[in-house]
């Protein structure tokens, strides 16, 4: 065994065989150095030698999965781990269903799929881009131990894309990969691909919405994709699903810590009235309004990213069985779509109506209503603590044709309540429905590093158990 | 259903005579009503189809390679009253789409071959013609040297196509009237609308014939036009025929066998893979040694493989869609082979060999195949065989070597030979067609003549389309073959055919790529071939039911 192959192998933990991989190996050979060199010029800024209580995937076995321990985050072991292989598993949609699935890239699709990993792989670097500066506003060392340990996963998702590309796409795969590196959030000479993943990420609530709401896009979507005929895709997104699940509990107990936080100081200082916003404000705490604007703003970039209502693209990728619908296998139909419909909300005529279009176009809409179902979800436990405190208000999500750039509503000025207003009229509530400059400054005057063992800012109440059933004042992250 | 067959000999023809007399032969046209390729018509009035050219085919090839003694050949028909009728139209009433096309592809192909005699092997073609000449009769004549009309009040020469069967003198005729013998374009009009044809003094003045004879003095004046041909050609009575014996092949599922060349066939991918057997060594190659083996030399014994396989894909397997070529052998011993047909190009049989090599490669192009060539370790592209690289679709070639094979890494070696001596239809060279005649980008490839080019620098060049090492070259094949035959085969033709022929046109290229694109669309189109259409109507008394519209 050469010293490449024994240092490949501790260096990442895999599932693959990438010591016997000579292909892939040589491609990650080219990729590993550029990736460090992403990291550390993209990654957490002022933190690359600090050690972070980090854990790391090194199997997929429940044993191997969660490994804690103290890491500095350029030398975080990134692996590549797939679920394991089902055996005798069959195409679960789509025109191949009831065939094997595939273990190679039929060449047929290999342009489809090649173009759903780059798509997939493009989110994962860039939120990672997005955060990079929040480490100097971090709440706590949990909070900051939080969003590195989102961040190194982040990193992991695009080394499974990657993988992907480099084992199977040959050489457009290992271009794809380094345009993968090459592409920056916010750039403008080379953006990310999406929307969301432009967005800057000034604040540590835009961070909690962020992972609530535009990771859980991310879960939809590996949702879809972990039902994919192209097995080496499937298994690596059901491996994704589990960390992302974390991200997404980082982004919602984030969001109701703040929510607890305000509701807490509010009734210690008596202020009954949610929406007195100047007197909240003085306690410096984050008034639930404009927590419910920024969920307004972070839905709506999320919503954005599931595409256009009606696709023929999304239609092609589940015709060719490569990019199934959320719980496909629990779904009781023909997995084929050929003659049903499914209802899509659109501007007929200037009013809102449910229009049936053939069920295989309409599959954007679709998982874009598991999704919005699985957001209201988590909407009502934060409506739990609100109620807990004794706050009269409620967070509602907005209407889904409010604040679109893509898709039906696109060129219409909807109100979260769903009324269409004219473009005028919009922009003189615009305050009253997304963050305005002033409430952008008063939360940047809160969001001041605090690092103290223990501490906690003023805006956001501590957890109920630390990480890894740590107690309360353990050392999350060690700054050097 | 049993495949059609490219070879035959003067022995078995049905339709042709050949008689040979010194220096002049005559082909003369007898078609056997009965013997036609398919059953459900009779081949009456010297009508033709797809037997008949095949025999026609074997006689052009027969009389460069046998007989070098022959400088004129005179068409001429065996039947009273018919010269020939044109192609049988309850044939092409009755053929699917798939077998027209290939049919009068390889029509057009056969006649191209006749030009191609008179113009570089010294053999002039004239046609002679007595009684009716009408359509594919009056095109085959087209495609000679000179025609002859008898001025007997009957004998006529027309092109009926379009009034008789809404459909188009498709094989050459339009664009040889025009471009060949300058035939104003109105008149063209008028005579291409006039289903009886033209005769006597009209067809000489119109330019459709060059000379009209009255019947007393026909024999007379043919002969005597042939002499005068004879006599302004240099004398060739020393250079020796050889015999062009039968092909030998084996067919079986998963390919076809034949002496320097194996045809593996993969039907679920729909690709047939040429594997040539090039050769190891050059250690007597000679003019005594070329002589001696005959059709048994190798370059002319691979071209006739070659040509006899397309011929057999095309009419036989029209699935596989994917034609691959590879080859196996020492790249030096093509590379001596290439520059001995360079050396001796005054030699009979060397000129036919590379004239043939030449028309080989012009069917490969004008076959609506994909064409992919893959240079690996071993294989052996050098010289004219280069031009199955710079004529595919796409090349790949390997870079470096094979994990397990010791052999030198692939190779590809120009020879000046492929810049001269094969033309495309368009008239120039395969490389200068791939670069656009840039000489920026020439001028490069040229420097590197007779140097054994390796991958990259090949890439670098532009003379191939991708180059994969060790690692990649199976999945990328075999993901790029599955790609290809995913796509649809109309797209494919029409895409290949689009991009291989760029530059000039010429007489060949205006007839494969307008003349046939648009004969094509008119055989699908109901005016012609729906129930009510005239193709489809010819022969019931009624007339034929079009669409008014114009498309
Ligand atoms: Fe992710
Ligand atoms: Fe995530």
């Amino acid at each position: 065994m050469s010293i490449d192959k024994i240092s490949y192998d501790t260096l990442i933990p895999n599932n693959v065989n990438l010591s016997s991989d000579r292909r892939v190996l040589k491609a990650l050979e080219q990729w590993h150095p550029q990736y460090i060199d992403w990291w550390k010029t993209m990654g957490p800024d002022g933190f690359q030698d600090a050690e972070v209580y980090l854990r790391t995937a090194i199997s997929v076995e429940t044993k191997g999965w969660a490994k804690f321990g103290y890491v500095k985050m350029p030398d975080y072991r990134w692996g590549i781990l797939l679920a394991p292989q089902e055996e005798g598993r069959k195409i679960p949609f789509g025109e191949h269903k009831g065939e094997d699935v595939w273990q190679e890239v039929p060449g047929e699709y290999r342009a489809m799929l090649r173009r759903l990993l780059v798509i997939q792989g493009d989110t994962e670097p860039a939120s990672v881009e997005q955060q990079r500066f929040l480490g100097a506003t971090a709440p706590s060392l949990y909070d900051l131990r939080n969003v590195f340990q989102v961040n190194v996963e982040e990193g992991r998702h695009l080394w499974a894309m990657v993988y992907l590309l480099q084992k199977y796409f040959g050489r457009d795969g290992r271009e794809e990969a380094h345009e993968l590196l090459r592409r920056r959030s916010g750039d403008k000479d080379a953006p990310r691909m999406l929307g969301a993943f432009n967005e800057e990420t000034p604040d540590w609530l835009s961070f909690f919405m962020f992972a609530f709401f535009t990771d859980r896009d991310g879960k939809m979507q590996l949702e879809s994709l972990a039902q994919s005929g192209f097995d080496p895709l499937a298994r690596t997104c059901r491996f994704m699903l589990t960390e992302e699940a974390h991200h997404m509990f980082v982004g919602e107990s984030g969001v109701g810590r703040i929510i607890q936080r305000t509701c807490e100081t509010m009734q210690q200082a008596g202020i009954d009235d949610p929406f007195d916003t100047e007197k909240i404000r003085q306690l410096s705490v984050i008034d639930l309004p404009t927590i419910q604007k920024k969920a307004n703003l972070h839905y709506s970039l999320s919503l954005d990213l599931f595409g256009s209502e009606v696709s023929t693209n999304a239609a092609n990728f589940y015709n060719a069985s490569l990019k199934g619908r959320f719980k496909e296998t629990k779904l009781t139909d023909d997995h084929r779509l050929d003659n049903t419909t499914y209802p899509v909300l659109k501007l007929v005529n200037g009013a809102l109506t449910m229009v049936d279009e053939p069920a295989l176009t309409a599959l954007n809409m679709r998982l874009r209503d598991d999704y919005v179902d699985d957001c209201a979800r988590g909407i009502r436990r934060w409506n739990k603590i609100v109620a807990n405190n004794g706050v009269e208000f409620e967070f509602k999500l907005p209407h889904t044709g409010f604040n679109r750039q893509i898709g039906q509503f696109a060129n219409v000025d909807i109100s979260p309540q769903g009324e269409i207003l004219k473009p005028n009229d919009w922009q003189i509530a615009r305050n009253n429905f997304l963050p305005s400059t002033d409430d952008g400054e008063f939360i940047a005057l809160l969001m001041r590093q605090e690092t103290r063992r223990g501490k906690f800012a003023e805006w956001i109440a501590p957890p109920k158990s630390g990480v890894d059933n740590q107690a309360g004042d353990f050392e999350y992250v060690r700054l050097s | 259903m049993k495949p059609i067959d490219f070879r035959t000999n003067p022995e078995s023809y049905h339709h042709w005579r050949l008689e040979i007399d010194a220096d002049v032969a005559r082909l003369i046209m007898d078609v056997s009503e009965n013997d036609g390729l398919f059953s459900g018509y009779e081949l009456k009035l010297n009508s033709y189809d797809l037997g008949v050219d095949i025999e026609l085919y074997d006689a052009i090839q027969r009389l460069r390679f046998e007989h070098p003694e022959i400088k004129v050949v005179i068409l001429e028909s065996g039947k009273d009253q018919v010269f020939c009728a044109g192609a049988n139209i309850r044939m092409l009433a009755s053929a699917n789409h798939v077998h027209k096309v290939n049919f009068c592809k390889f029509t057009n192909e056969t006649r191209n071959a006749m030009e191609d005699a008179t113009e570089h092997s010294g053999q002039v073609y004239i046609t002679a013609i007595k009684g009716t000449c009408a359509g594919g009769g009056y095109e085959l004549a087209l495609a000679t040297g000179y025609i002859i009309l008898a001025d007997d009040g009957s004998s006529s020469v027309a092109l009926p196509e379009v009034p008789l069967l809404a459909v188009l003198p498709g094989t050459g005729g339009l664009t040889r009237i025009t471009d060949k013998r300058k035939v104003r374009r109105d008149l063209a009009d008028v005579f291409c609308t006039t289903e009886e044809g033209i005769k006597g003094q009209r067809a000489k003045d119109w330019r459709l014939v060059d000379e009209i004879v009255p019947l007393s003095q026909f024999d007379d004046c043919v002969s005597a036009k042939t002499r005068q041909l004879c006599d302004n050609r240099s004398d060739s009575s020393d250079q020796q025929g050889i015999t062009l014996n039968p092909i030998g092949r084996e067919i079986s599922d998963s390919g076809i066998t034949y002496s320097t060349l194996h045809i593996a066939v993969d039907r679920n991918n729909k690709v047939a893979t040429f594997i040539i057997d090039g050769p190891t060594d050059y250690a007597d190659l000679s003019l005594e040694s070329l002589n001696q083996s005959g059709d048994q030399f190798w370059l002319l014994c691979l071209t006739r493989e070659l040509d006899d396989a397309i011929l057999h894909l095309r009419l036989n397997e029209p699935e596989l869609g994917t034609l691959v070529f590879k080859s196996m052998g020492s790249i030096a011993a093509v590379a001596h082979y290439d520059a001995f047909i360079q050396n001796n190009l005054d030699n009979h049989l060397v000129r036919e060999m590379v004239l043939y090599w030449k028309r080989t490669m012009k069917r490969l192009d004008l076959t609506s195949r994909s064409l992919i060539t893959l240079i690996e370790q071993g294989s052996c592209f050098a010289g004219f065989l280069a031009e199955l690289v710079f004529g595919a679709d796409r090349a790949y070639m390997l870079e470096g070597q094979h994990e397990d094979d010791e052999r030198e890494p692939a190779a590809l070696k120009i020879s000046q030979s492929n810049f001269d001596l094969f033309p495309m239809s368009n008239g120039i060279s395969r490389l200068e067609t791939r670069f656009h005649s840039d000489t920026e980008r020439l001028k490069p490839v040229q420097k590197t003549i007779g140097l054994a080019l390796e991958a990259e620098q090949c890439e670098t060049l532009g003379l191939v389309t991708f180059i994969y090492d060790d690692m990649d070259w199976d999945e990328e094949i075999r993901i790029f073959l599955e790609e290809r035959a995913s796509f649809s085969p109309d797209s494919m033709v029409g895409l290949e055919a689009n991009l291989r022929f760029s530059g000039p046109e010429t007489m060949e290229t205006k007839i494969f790529g307008r003349l046939t694109a648009w004969q094509n669309w008119i055989f699908q189109r109901p005016n012609a071939v729906g129930e009510d259409g005239a193709l489809k109507r010819y022969g019931t008394g009624k007339k034929g039911v079009f669409d008014p519209q114009r498309v």
